[in-house]
């Protein structure tokens, strides 16, 4: 199979923006029939590869070949024309349309469309068929959960005769039981002769699927290989120039006092629906606890009634002995200066000001504080000798004080938020996924981080579901589903069948039988 | 019988009303439908109702005055497209400036151009539109109620008033039945998902505000050369924002909108009726208060009844590619 002329093929192609190199001399040949995954931190260069390749942009040197022949794609109509699709990280859909109306866009088949929506219809159904795709096509798009969107994207490059899909980190917004599915789907597609390229920076996908991966790092193509003769480590080395240590090393916890305690916290949204069910916890001194669970499950509201953002509808939480939902209610900004800090989970709605420079942002939340005031003003230069000073200790690039938060990439905007709440030096740290869309590199970073504080003996809460980030840095792991908290157990005896299985809400407490545990891995 | 007839007369002036309310209103829909928010209405009808009255002064015929009206009106929004779709510019600052503009130019012209005040010469005979008396309305008036109503209701409207009716089904059928329809919806909503489907943004965008254009043009001629007799200053007096509060009023759907736009030209006929009538009980109510009712409505409306509107999601968004 491997002998037969490559289904795409790049020939040394560069791109620039303005100055940016984005793109230099790179070369790629993936083969019909198999699964290749491009992988490369953010802003390596990946994305504007495969939007190259989709017409969205034009290389500014090079060739693209399809099946052997050179191919001018200037736009994404040439692209389709040429039997490439793309399943773009953002879903490219009309959530007010119907499946079927979203699938027949730019393909409709005429001037009316009633004709082109019938054709449309029995086309789908032998295509789900073959692709088992099920998608009911009458159902709203704004209506289906993420992982039935993307298989609409899919269906939609199906429909327009691709023969090869490509996919820009899928995996970002599924849950791992959707990312599994897509997994089973992509695999079916190959089989079926389809040539899959998968974009994405997550290792355990390149492992878990692949045929070959390409590596990309700073807009050139590093390495080649095929995945079974690599393996996690040597990939991470090629992604980002070093050796890095996927798993933390950290010492045995020193457990001390309970800093925080709730018992019987209920959360009931404006919406009626409950979040939150008797919630019990109790956080640690010199302690990881960490939060697992499929998103959704009620770990963002039990994060920010922690943080003192709401207010939850029954129940007591005891910070330092103290009741802080009744008799001295507190909210989120008296909570920060008795020494509770809160890494909200989204720092672009709630951990940043985007447009306000990095300076401005290191004082959100702290902006009473005398250190940066100066009588009746702010005191500018404070602002900035605290900016550099985080800058410094958690190597924030570039290292500019000045520049707007909006112009960090993800990694190192978190790396300012984490360093204004732990710069802080708080009693009890509480974290939202704290390195959901962040390099590698900077993840080995933020752990260590987090671990140095945690044998500083301050308490800690992880919320995250990346179930391999809460294995490696927790020593206590809660995990919630629809509400509950269904179990707890100690970090040593976690698996990720077990931990998954609780967070389906299959098994509700770790004593699974091993034999079951066994079935539902597979 | 006394009050049927009432109602009748009444029914009747609401649908002359609300002609240029529907045209401007179905104008409106395809262009914020495509995500350009069209302020810009009020001013198209003005630059339209002038046009028209012009030319047809000068040509003596009232279709040729109704061409260049559309044709005006077209301009006005291509221009806006160009500021706004071309060049990105903020869709409100661009439809409030060729309010501005063609408030200000049109009686400006007219001054330079027939010295009448700022007005154009009254037009007559075949240099407007006149009522049509539909077949059989003589023979059925006599029929109680059905042949009434359709005598005094249905028939003795001039053309544009037929058009605005026909109008609304045509622009429902075109935008949820049509390949352009289906485009011009996915524009406003999502202009990514049709970019990457092989579909020019821009281009879908001019294509939406040229059939603005042609609506709110025939919306404005109607003004001139249908309802009125020539043009006067400002003789828009608003109706463009009605339209744009009665689409609002009908969540940028067809029908709704219709209803919407004929409850306004209701309120408004009713008011004209009001005046100076004895009242039980509260007596003669001021005219200015009877005047103003229709724009009161309009607010208590969109400030409270409406619920929650969902407008087109990329409304009033300049499309810009990602990098």
């Amino acid at each position: 199979m491997t002998n037969r002329t490559p289904a795409l093929e790049l020939r040394r192609v560069n791109k620039w923006f303005g100055a940016v190199h984005a793109n230099k001399d790179i070369s790629l040949s993936v083969d019909r029939g198999t699964i290749h995954g491009i992988i490369g931190e953010n802003g390596a260069g990946k994305s504007t590869l495969m939007s190259i390749v989709y017409g969205f942009y034009q290389a500014d040197e090079g060739d693209i070949l399809i099946n052997g022949d050179i191919c001018h794609i200037d736009n994404p109509q040439a692209s389709i024309a040429a039997g490439i699709g793309m399943v773009h990280q953002h879903f490219m859909l009309v959530d007010t349309f119907t499946v079927l109306e979203n699938i027949i866009l730019g393909v409709e088949g005429g001037a009316r469309l009633g004709e082109g929506l019938a054709k449309a219809r029995t086309e789908l159904a032998r295509l789900e068929k073959e692709y088992s795709l099920d998608v009911d096509v009458d159902a709203l798009v704004g209506d289906l959960p993420v992982g039935l969107r993307q298989r609409v994207e899919i269906l939609k490059a199906l429909y327009r005769g691709a023969e090869i899909l490509i996919l820009d980190e899928p995996t970002g917004v599924l849950t791992p039981q959707e990312a599994d599915h897509l997994f089973r789907i992509l695999n079916t597609l190959r089989d079926q002769g389809k040539t899959v390229i998968l974009i994405t920076h997550k290792l355990r996908e390149i492992m878990a699927i692949t045929d070959n991966v390409s590596v990309m790092r700073r807009g050139a193509m590093v390495a080649h290989v095929s995945t079974k003769d690599t393996d996690r480590e040597r990939l991470a080395e090629l992604m980002v120039g070093r050796t890095v240590l996927l798993q933390v090393e950290k010492p045995t916890a020193q457990v001390g006092d309970t800093l925080m305690q709730v018992t019987g916290l209920n959360f009931i949204d404006a919406e009626g629906v409950q979040r939150l069910k008797n919630i019990n916890l109790e956080i640690k001194a010199g302690e990881i606890l960490g939060v697992a669970g499929v998103s959704g499950n009620g770990q963002s509201e039990l994060l920010e009634i922690l943080a003192g953002t709401i207010s939850p509808s029954s129940g007591n939480i005891i910070y330092k002995g103290e009741d802080i939902t009744r008799s001295s209610k507190k909210n989120a900004r008296d909570l920060r200066k008795i020494g509770l800090g809160h890494v909200p989970e989204d720092r672009h709605r709630s951990g940043l000001v985007l447009p306000f420079t990095a300076n401005e942002n290191t004082i959100l939340g702290y902006q009473d504080s005398p250190d940066y005031n100066r009588g009746t003003t702010l005191d500018k230069a404070s602002m900035i000798k605290a900016c550099e000073d985080h800058i410094e200790k958690f190597d924030v690039r570039p290292p500019d004080p000045n520049l707007q938060a909006s112009g960090f990439s993800g990694g190192n905007q978190q790396k300012l938020v984490l360093a204004r709440e732990m710069e802080q030096n708080p009693d009890v740290l509480l974290v939202g996924q704290p390195t959901r869309g962040v390099d590698i590199g900077a993840i080995e970073f933020i752990h260590k981080q987090l671990i140095k504080m945690r044998d500083a003996g301050k308490a800690i809460l992880v919320v995250s579901v990346e179930i391999d980030e809460v294995m490696s840095l927790s020593d206590r792991i809660a995990v919630m589903f629809d509400g509950y908290i269904v179990g707890e157990l100690d970090a040593k005896d976690a698996t990720e069948t077990k931990l998954g299985l609780m967070m389906a809400g299959i098994a509700d407490d770790a004593d699974t039988d091993p034999a079951a545990d066994k079935g539902a891995a597979e | 019988m006394e009050l049927f007839q009432i109602f009748i007369t009444i029914m009747d002036a609401t649908f002359r009303v609300a002609t240029p309310l529907i045209l401007a209103s179905m104008a409106g829909m395809f262009s914020e439908r495509s995500g350009v928010v069209d302020i810009g209405l009020e001013g198209k009808m003005l630059g339209a109702a002038f046009a028209a009255a012009t030319i047809a002064s000068l040509s003596g015929s009232a279709w040729v005055g109704l061409g260049a009206g559309i044709l005006t009106s077209v301009a006005l929004s291509m221009l806006h497209a160009y500021a706004c779709v071309t060049h990105k510019g903020n869709q409100v600052v661009s439809g409030m400036a060729i309010n501005i503009m063609v408030a200000g130019l049109t009686p400006t012209l007219a001054f330079a151009w027939f010295r009448m005040g700022g007005q154009t010469p009254a037009l007559k005979g075949d240099e407007r539109f006149h009522s049509l008396t539909l077949p059989f309305a003589d023979a059925v008036r006599d029929i109680p109620v059905i042949g009434y109503t359709y005598a005094e209701l249905i028939s003795g409207h001039n053309i544009i008033v037929y058009i605005a009716a026909a109008s609304v089904p045509i622009c429902a059928w075109i935008l949820f039945r049509t390949r352009f329809g289906l485009r011009v919806r996915a524009v406003g909503e999502n202009p990514h998902a049709v970019d990457t489907a092989g579909i020019s943004v821009n281009v879908l965008r001019y294509q939406a505000l040229a059939v603005t254009g042609v609506l709110c043009g025939i919306a404005g001629s109607y003004l001139s050369t249908a309802h009125g007799a020539a043009f006067i200053r400002d003789m828009t007096a608003g109706k463009g924002y009605l339209a744009l509060a009665a689409l609002i009023f009908g969540k940028w759907k067809p029908l709704p909108t219709l209803f919407a736009c004929l409850l306004f030209a209701f309120t408004d006929a009713v008011q004209v009726r009001m005046q100076g009538v004895d009242l039980p009980i509260v007596g003669v109510i001021p005219g200015q208060f009877i005047q103003a009712l229709p724009y009161i409505l309009t607010v208590l409306l969109l400030a409270g009844f409406v619920g929650k509107a969902n407008p087109p999601k990329a409304i009033g968004q300049p499309y810009i590619k990602e990098k």
